[in-house]
């Protein structure tokens, strides 16, 4: 059990924290023919469009209720409605999603309101969901937005069960999914995988690997996702045969998934590690009553296998890490479970799961807390997002990108983490980082040797010293 | 700040935005607004002044997501790449904390990286909620012996626009003509030769691009006083008044400074441009005629003659490749015509250019320099945009970061010519680097094959559209 150390500083230096509407943001950016809209000043919408472009190297469809000084001041209801009304006539979405900001938190909007009004003034785009989510940049993080956007578009789309007859089970192969912010594109598409290969079918809310996983199209340019999860697939959550919950920071909304529909729920933590994936392995056995596969057996085995190879490099290495809480445990956990310490810990918010990071502490904080805290640690290496480069760069150590953003890598935003040969992934290339980097012993030059010709670490003719050529170990 | 303040920096006279009818700074359209805030334009004009703590003060959405991400370069100090803001909390907004974490941040900035002063940006939360960041910045200034400058620039003030005049009106009001400029060293001194003391405003030394020019400026015996901002430091802007020439770079960005220089101090200023080789030659000549010293216009000439000279036989290569292409130019914060310039120096053909944020004069420029038979694109939209290059045949597609995906998802070539680009086009030796990367995306074997429907599309039924994009390039 970590203690949470509470944020100590005036100043936020190096902000790990990324903003919770560009997290709901990025929640509707994994649904089909969606299209987030900020409620908020321009800037909010273009920096979030400009931090997700660098990140997954694609167009991003976001849009603002553009609120300036006299709206400011007056009120911007009528900002959001209009807005609403252009983009539903422009663009036909399935999806509107509709955060908010600290701007207009803290000048008092009630959006849901709003969105009642559009619907009485505008009957005739009822068929496009408006997903109103309440999320000032003043509290949580970017993980906490994309679960408040995931929890509210459960609360849009899944129906009452009350008035419906109980439909569990009715779709029997059909399980749902709902995918936690730390799941990339490359993540959601092994999951799909790993659900089909038991002969089910998965519903995942959101699916960013259908629509940010970097694919192109015939259709050269679209306002709206390139894919994700259809609208009408959400709604039939209710007819599935089981929720998968991936993730600790989708607890409420999978809650709320529950008592809407009464599908009953299996819940994890993340899908790194062994255990983690045996269990989620032997959850997908459960639910469709079929033997583990061959292939995944086989996966395991060779997750096994590297995890005895690299575990001279992994045992005992003093890691620091500084990501949102979900993923900040799954990588916490998983390198705990192969010998490594967590000699570093920063989260940028408070999230109940932090207390299961296997580490003595965990700092609320930033990047600049985890430089301070690596240092005193002596750790070998960083994991963080692109931001903490130059952090690894000063503590001579390197560093494996986590997280958002990371716009110097091309292609992390598409990483597989999860899975048995995810895990297998991350294990090689910590296990490679290790190897390149770790210290030498130095040198020892003998009193005796002084005055011959040892004595300056070279030969003074230049002549090719004895046994070069030779490989070095 | 108030609304007299705002209007007083929209109506910029020497903007010729204001003289026409059209507004530079438009009313912005819920739904269909694309571009960044005040508090964007402010930061982007002012963080590369390298030796600055630049604080935001406000809630995280405005650092946490747009800090360390330009490509502007110093040559000594790093501080502007870290990131620093009060990240204020639900706690400070409802309590009305925020000036006093504001002060106590600036103590912690002053306190670990010793800078030479510290900016703080107003984002729209504080600005919404009455902190007073004049009050601050003065107490700050006054118990801790740094200068604190205030920058009142919430981005619901308006748009990237007005946030650059807001940052050059807060350099001009706290920040220049309060110190005097170091006299020139001794060794730099060379007979014959009189050193003028010049001014850059809107010039960002993105990539490093602007190493390619300044070695010029100190062969003509042009000391840069300061830059506004790129690789510069916070005593070079205190000493803008004493130049004796500005050269306004970007766009009418930061033209109120130069303005107010001029009327203030008397320091006249040109509008002019480093892209292309045409250009940069101009902007020498400018300065030369600026600063009325006949040995420097003979020194200038001399110095364009040589430069042009080695400069072409080097293209000479790469212009034999791209010459005739035809280019969709849509730029945003650089002016139009002087990339056109720079293309044209290459015997590229611009066949279109967007013209949304360009003046009447821009206009008038383009014009003058492209014929009447040039399409000015106003409608920057993808769509739009990918309607234009297929009516117009264009080769390469040329805009700012925010397209680049718009381009390769439709397999179009792409130069990126904005603010995060990682290459420096500038000067005469940018060019080399600009026909580099023209050539490496028009040139690349990717298309044909990324264009290509899969072997097995054949086997869709006759007269069934494979892909859009065959039809586009047939």
């Amino acid at each position: 059990m970590a203690e949470i150390l509470k944020r100590a500083k005036a100043l936020a230096v190096n902000p790990l924290k990324a903003s919770q509407p560009i997290g709901a943001a990025l929640a509707f950016l994994g649904l089909k023919n969606s299209i987030p809209m900020l409620h908020g000043s321009q800037g909010c919408t273009a920096f979030g469009k400009v931090f997700f472009v660098r990140h997954f190297r694609e167009p991003i469809p976001l849009q603002t209720t553009a609120m300036d000084q006299v709206s400011t001041i007056m009120s911007a209801d009528e900002n959001v409605i209009e807005g609403l009304k252009v983009i539903c006539e422009k663009n036909k979405p399935d999806v509107i999603g509709l955060p908010t900001t600290g701007l207009s938190e803290t000048q008092g909007t009630d959006i849901k309101r709003l969105v009642r009004e559009f619907r009485e003034q505008y009957p005739q785009f009822a068929a496009t969901a408006v997903v109103p989510v309440v999320t000032p940049d003043y509290t949580g993080c970017l993980e906490s937005g994309y679960a408040l956007a995931i929890e509210a578009i459960i609360d849009v789309i899944i129906e009452r069960s009350a008035h419906l007859p109980n439909l569990v089970g009715r779709r029997k192969k059909q399980v749902n999914v709902l995918c936690a912010s730390m799941l990339t594109p490359g993540d959601t598409e092994a999951i799909r995988d790993w659900i089909e290969a038991f002969g089910l079918r998965p519903v995942m809310l959101p699916d960013i690997g259908d629509s940010l996983d970097g694919h192109l199209v015939d259709v050269e340019t679209t306002p709206l996702t390139l894919g994700g999860t259809p609208k009408s697939e959400i709604a039939s959550m209710g007819e599935s045969a089981a929720t998968l919950v991936i993730g600790h920071s989708l607890n409420k909304a999978a809650d709320l998934l529950k008592e809407r529909t009464g599908v009953p729920d299996y819940r994890f933590d993340h899908l790194l590690g062994l255990e983690a994936c045996d269990a989620f392995t032997m959850a997908l056995s459960d639910i469709s009553g079929q033997p583990v596969p061959m292939k995944i057996d086989r996966q395991r085995a060779q997750l096994q296998d590297a995890m005895v190879d690299t575990h001279f490099m992994t045992g005992f290495l003093r890691v620091g890490i500084a990501a949102d809480a979900d993923l900040l445990v799954a990588l916490g956990q998983f390198l705990a479970g192969v010998g490594a310490e967590i000699v570093a810990a920063v989260a940028p918010a408070r999230a109940e799961v932090l207390a299961s990071m296997p580490a003595a502490t965990v700092q609320i904080g930033d990047l600049e807390d985890l430089e301070r805290a690596a240092r005193a640690s002596d750790a070998q290496l960083i994991i963080s997002n692109s931001h903490a480069v130059a952090a690894a760069e000063r503590l001579g150590i390197p560093i494996l990108r986590a997280g958002f953003p990371q716009y110097d890598y091309v292609g992390g935003y598409a990483r597989t983490w999860v899975g048995y040969r995810g895990s297998r992934k991350a294990l090689f290339d910590i296990a490679n980082l290790f190897l390149g980097n770790h210290h030498d012993i130095p040198v020892h030059r003998s009193i005796y040797w002084a005055g011959t010709q040892r004595d300056t670490g070279g030969d003074p003719e230049g002549r090719t010293p004895t046994g070069a050529g030779l490989v070095r170990h | 700040m108030k609304a007299a303040e705002i209007a007083e920096l929209l109506n910029e006279p020497a903007c010729a935005h204001n003289k026409k009818e059209k507004s530079g700074c438009a009313k912005t359209k819920p739904g269909a607004t694309a571009g960044g805030c005040s508090f964007d334009g402010a930061q982007i004009a002012l963080l590369p002044i390298a030796d600055v703590a630049h604080i935001v003060h406000g809630p995280i959405a405005c650092a946490g997501s747009s800090w360390d991400n330009r490509g502007t370069r110093s040559s000594g100090p790093t501080l502007y790449r870290i990131g620093m803001t009060t990240d204020l909390t639900e706690q400070d907004v409802i309590m009305g904390r925020g000036e006093k974490r504001l002060f106590h941040a600036i103590k912690q900035a002053i306190d670990d990286y010793s800078p030479a002063a510290v900016f703080l940006y107003s984002t729209c939360v504080p600005a919404l909620i009455g902190d007073d960041l004049d009050a601050v910045a003065n107490a700050a200034t006054e118990h801790w012996g740094v200068p604190v400058v205030p920058v009142d620039c919430a981005g619901f003030y308006g748009t990237k626009n007005l946030g650059n005049r807001i940052a050059g009106e807060a350099m001009f009001r706290h920040v220049i003509g309060t110190r005097e400029p170091d006299p020139v060293p001794a060794s730099a001194q060379r007979p014959g030769i009189t050193v003028h003391d010049v001014n850059l405003i809107g010039e960002y030394n993105i990539a490093g691009e602007f190493w390619h020019v300044a070695p010029l400026f100190d062969e003509l015996g042009l000391r840069i006083l300061a830059t506004l901002s790129g690789d510069t430091r916070f005593r070079e802007v205190q000493t803008m008044h004493r130049a004796k020439a500005s050269m306004v770079v970007c766009a009418k960005a930061l033209l109120n400074v130069a303005r107010k220089l001029e009327t203030d101090y008397g320091v006249p200023y040109f509008e002019g441009s480093f892209y292309g080789i045409t250009d940069t030659s101009q902007a020498l000549r400018d300065f030369a005629r600026l600063l009325g010293d006949a040995a420097l216009t003979e020194r200038t000439e001399a110095l364009i003659v040589r430069e042009e000279a080695r400069i072409r036989a080097a293209l000479a290569p790469w212009a034999a490749r791209l010459k005739g292409k035809r280019v969709l130019l849509y730029t945003g914060g650089v002016k139009s015509w002087s990339v056109v310039s720079a293309l044209q120096d290459l015997g590229m053909t611009v066949v279109a250019t967007g013209t949304n944020k360009s003046t009447e004069e821009d206009k008038a420029r383009i014009r003058e320099i492209m014929g009447d038979e040039t399409k000015m694109i106003t409608d920057g939209s993808p769509k739009a945009l990918l309607q234009a290059y297929k009516d117009y045949q264009a080769d390469i597609l040329i805009a700012g970061g925010r397209n680049l995906y718009t381009a390769l998802k439709a397999r179009i070539p792409f130069l990126d010519i904005n603010q995060e680009r990682e290459f420096g086009y500038a000067g005469y030796d940018g060019m080399l680097e600009l026909v580099r990367q023209l050539a490496l995306t028009l040139e690349a074997p990717v298309w044909d094959q990324v264009r290509k429907p899969a072997p097995w599309a054949a086997q869709k039924a006759v007269g069934e559209p494979l892909t859009a994009l065959e039809v586009h390039h047939g």
